[in-house]
């Protein structure tokens, strides 16, 4: 039950999107019937959905929703904008209605309760119950027909389930609890088709049900709660007046004591791991303990829901077809390798050979297949970016219009979730300071509607996404003003670009002139490069005054293996990212140049790069401190460049990385650690960590390089 | 563990350090193994070995001896690591611990449990459940997720500062 309870989220989430998505889509003015029809599936999906778990008020409002849209669909209603803003916060609302379901959390009733009236104001026809209108059958087959007006006192209902009942996901249980809800209900199992323990098909319902309902409740009410079996049972409902409800009260309490009679002969041992489908336990005779026994499945349903939510993934099948493929391959590699090795001799070496780089193939094949298990294509992020587009660009009065492109492009889960507050927060930022107001966009002679693209794309072994705006760009003396009046920046000094861009990262700092709503606090961009730092990528910003700006974001691929080249310093062996390595050079002296008597730099073509002795920050002893008789590696981490003075480079090769803070913690400088050929663990360095480090511990690094210089 | 675990005693496995024996709950040892070299990581305090690669996980090592302001003893084929798992916040890490030798598996009752009194060992008597007499032998009960746990953490946190 849990599983389906997990996949009827799952699916209602997706509905909502698709909804989302489909509204966004609708022009006002026009009907699109097809567009229509798709929203108005996917909320009839969840109202369904919502029936089975008896999600009264999910139910409810999705009903109502569905009442609109298909007004909309019989031409009654023209799209507006308001229409459509209505319908997407009737989203909004049921997407937290399911969420908190989910969670098990409260949700606000009144909220739901102000967009359903909103809703209703809107409607031409009067509401409907639900049921009527969802499911127009015609009056329940197998009940009397009874006129409507007359409420009876009470009813008999005689439900007689098929055996496949309980196949078809339904617990006769649901049903009385809903029952007991309409009134006072009285509960007598007929256990007489009840087989023998052996002839037991535990998957079938053998007993069937008279079901005693006192209270004035309508015909339509109870139907309600027989819509789920509908075809799955036999179904009398008689209505009862006061005298026949005494009679038939009494004629139950007979059967009851007949059967508690039968019951009592049966050992207590078999009855209670007796499956939970059969209410025969003579408990059942009394409502209020009735729903103290029922309630507590329906407890742990919930908690262990809470556990299970832990995320799933939907993985196309022909990934998985590749997959199986791929492993019918290992076997026969493994087969005909075993042959080989059966009786080995050397005229077999050259056989050996071949099946061990076939083998090799296979399991970079294999392993890359896995990983694309977990790629999910960038559109899961991308896809809610025209509604939060359409819905700021109303709020802040702009005309605004997003392009999305490469939403194939697949990335993998854990960054693409990582990824998303990044992106929500450069998007908003692109359109809070980035986009003009309609009126100084004409004037700067652009139109009206600025573009914001979004674009991801693979570069090398990395996914690049972008985010452009044709708005204002950046006001580079503007940032270089307030960098000087927050004091990060000496008046006298002259900045590069790139250096005025860092800036924008730094916490606290913003150059919007109003602080709004939405973003100007300067609270984010911080954040947004740290998130991008903690997925080992990098992010650059290009801009014109006038013509807008860029922001380009480089991902790894995966996170979990990389390409590794392994340095030695010493007697230890660090691993690289080939990624992050520009150039690795011998030092010739005549280019290498020390600063104020410190700091050494390297030039490099027209480029001064600062050396970072890697045996100095990890306190090692290396085969050298002669900086010719080394290896300096360029790398390159957040668009600074620095030298890594190290011993020897040996070879390079695909890592898996594996973590340290799993049994250990966070190491500065390092960003995880791998296994080498030999079993021994190597440490893979972080270099964007090591320049930070280099460039904060800036005076303990001196210092050592100084006792060292002192020990040479 | 269980309530009626308590009712009958509990198995201590103990190892030898120095002059003494210590002890700790068998069912927190996830296996003894040999000595392996394990990597050093950079800037860390001089207790931590480094990390070992057990079957795939990287789990550090920590010296015992240096732990506790002991000698170093030089490491070789005698050396033996106790992988034990430890408790810290709400996650179960393993760590590895270098001790001198292994000695035995005892039974001792939690009532035979002594309170400890406060210099009755070298070490710090914060690691230190309490002593228990086996055999005429005073064996000295750690509390490892103590040992192991936030001191050790917090101390190596300092460090980067």
């Amino acid at each position: 039950m849990t599983e389906v309870r997990q996949l009827f989220f799952e699916e209602s989430f997706e509905n909502l999107d698709m909804m989302e998505s489909s509204l966004l889509d609708l022009e006002i003015g026009a009907v699109d019937k097809e567009l229509i029809n798709t929203i108005f599936r996917a909320a009839h999906s969840i109202k369904g959905g919502a029936g089975i778990f008896k999600f009264e008020h999910v139910i409810n409002f999705a009903h109502t929703v569905e009442t609109l849209l298909d007004e909309l669909r019989n031409d009654q209603h023209i799209v507006t904008q308001h229409l459509i803003d209505l319908l997407l916060r009737g989203v909004d609302t049921l997407r937290a209605l399911l969420k908190a379901l989910q969670t098990g959390q409260e949700y606000n009733p009144e909220a739901v309760l102000v967009c359903q009236q909103e809703f209703t104001a809107l409607l031409i026809t009067p509401m409907s119950p639900p049921p009527e209108h969802a499911h127009p059958h015609p009056e329940n087959t197998h009940a009397p027909v009874t006129a409507p007006e007359v409420i009876p006192v009470g009813w008999h209902i005689r439900f007689k389930p098929y055996p496949r009942l309980l196949q078809t996901g339904n617990d006769p249980i649901n049903l009385f609890r809903a029952l007991d809800a309409l009134g006072e209900l009285q509960i007598c199992a007929d256990s007489s088709q009840l087989p023998t323990f052996a002839d037991l098909d535990f998957q079938n319902c053998y007993l069937s049900w008279d079901l005693l309902l006192t209270g004035a409740v309508e015909q339509t009410a109870i139907t309600e709660i027989f819509e789920w079996v509908e075809g799955d049972c036999d179904l009398e409902m008689i209505p009862l007046d006061k005298e026949s409800l005494a009679e038939t009260r009494i004629v139950m309490d007979k059967a009851l004591e007949a059967s508690l009679a039968k019951l009592a002969k049966v050992p207590e041992k078999i009855i209670s791991p007796a499956p939970s489908e059969t209410p025969v336990n003579p408990k059942l005779s009394s409502i209020p303990i009735v729903n103290e026994v029922l309630e507590k499945p329906a407890h742990n349903e919930h908690l262990s829901s809470h556990i299970n939510e832990a995320s799933s993934i939907r993985v196309g099948i022909d990934k998985i077809d590749a997959l199986i493929n791929i492993v019918g391959e290992l076997v026969i590699t493994q087969s005909m390798l075993d042959q080989v090795g059966e009786d080995f001799n050397l005229a077999r070496l050259e056989q050996l050979r071949s099946g061990l780089a076939q083998l090799e193939r296979n399991t970079r094949e294999l392993q890359e297949s896995v990983m694309r298990i977990r790629m999910l294509p960038i559109s899961y992020s991308f896809n809610r970016f025209p509604r939060l587009v359409h819905d700021l660009s109303t709020q802040l009065g702009k005309k605004v219009e997003i392009k999305l492109s490469g939403e194939q492009t697949e990335l993998d889960k854990t960054v693409l979730e990582k990824m998303s507050d990044p992106l929500v927060h450069l998007v908003r930022n692109a359109l809070d300071h980035g986009i003009e107001m309609p009126e100084q966009r004409r004037a700067a002679g652009k139109p009206e509607t600025g573009i914001l693209k979004l674009h991801a794309f693979h570069q090398g072994g990395n996914i690049m996404i972008q985010i452009s705006d044709d708005g204002a760009g950046f006001n580079l003396e503007r940032i270089q003003q307030k960098a000087i009046d927050k004091g990060l920046l000496h008046p006298d000094e002259n900045p590069t670009v790139e250096q005025l861009y860092e800036f924008i990262f730094h916490p606290g700092f913003s150059t919007a002139q109003q602080v709004s709503d939405l973003s100007g606090r300067g609270v984010g961009m911080d954040v947004v490069r740290r998130n991008i730092r903690d997925l080992g990528g990098t992010i650059e910003i290009k801009s014109e005054i006038g013509k807008g700006s860029r922001f380009s974001i480089r991902l790894p691929l995966t996170l979990a293996i990389l390409d590794g080249q392994l340095v030695r310093v010493g007697n230890r062996i660090y691993i690289l990212s080939l990624l992050s390595i520009i150039e690795s050079l011998r030092i010739q002296p005549n280019l290498l140049s020390v600063l104020a008597g410190k700091a050494e730099v390297y030039r490099v073509r027209d480029e001064y790069i600062p050396i970072l002795r890697l045996y100095a920050l990890f306190n090692i002893i290396p085969s050298t401190t002669q900086l010719e008789q080394g290896i300096l590696v360029i790398v390159e981490g957040e668009g600074q460049k620095i030298g890594l003075f190290v011993d020897e480079l040996l070879s390079q090769q695909q890592i898996v990385i594996k973590s340290l803070e799993t049994n250990y913690k966070q190491i500065h400088g390092i960003s995880g650690a791998t296994i080498l050929g030999d079993g021994s663990v190597a440490l893979i360095l972080d270099v964007a960590g090591l320049i930070r480090q280099f460039y904060s511990s800036n005076r303990v690094h001196t210092f050592s390089e100084l006792s060292v210089g002192a020990m040479t | 563990m269980n309530n009626e675990e308590t009712k009958i005693a509990n198995k201590y496995l103990t190892f030898v350090l120095a002059t003494e024996e210590y002890a700790v709950d068998i069912l927190r040892v996830q296996e003894i193994k040999g000595w392996n070299k394990p990597t050093p990581i950079p800037n860390t305090p001089e207790y931590l070995c480094g990390v070992i690669n057990l079957r795939g996980t990287i789990v550090p090592i920590i010296d015992l001896r240096l732990r506790f302001g002991l000698e170093r003893l030089p490491y070789g084929q005698m050396t033996v690591i106790v992988v034990v798992r430890v408790i810290s916040g709400n996650k179960e890490r393993i760590m590895g611990i270098v001790v001198d030798a292994v000695s035995d598996v005892y039974d001792i009752n939690e009532a035979d449990v002594k309170p400890t009194p406060e210099f009755g060992s070298v070490i710090n008597i914060e690691f230190v459940k309490g002593l228990a007499n086996v055999c005429e032998k005073m064996i000295i009960i750690l509390e490892i997720d103590a040992l192991l746990n936030s001191d050790e953490l917090a101390i190596i946190e300092q460090s980067h500062h």
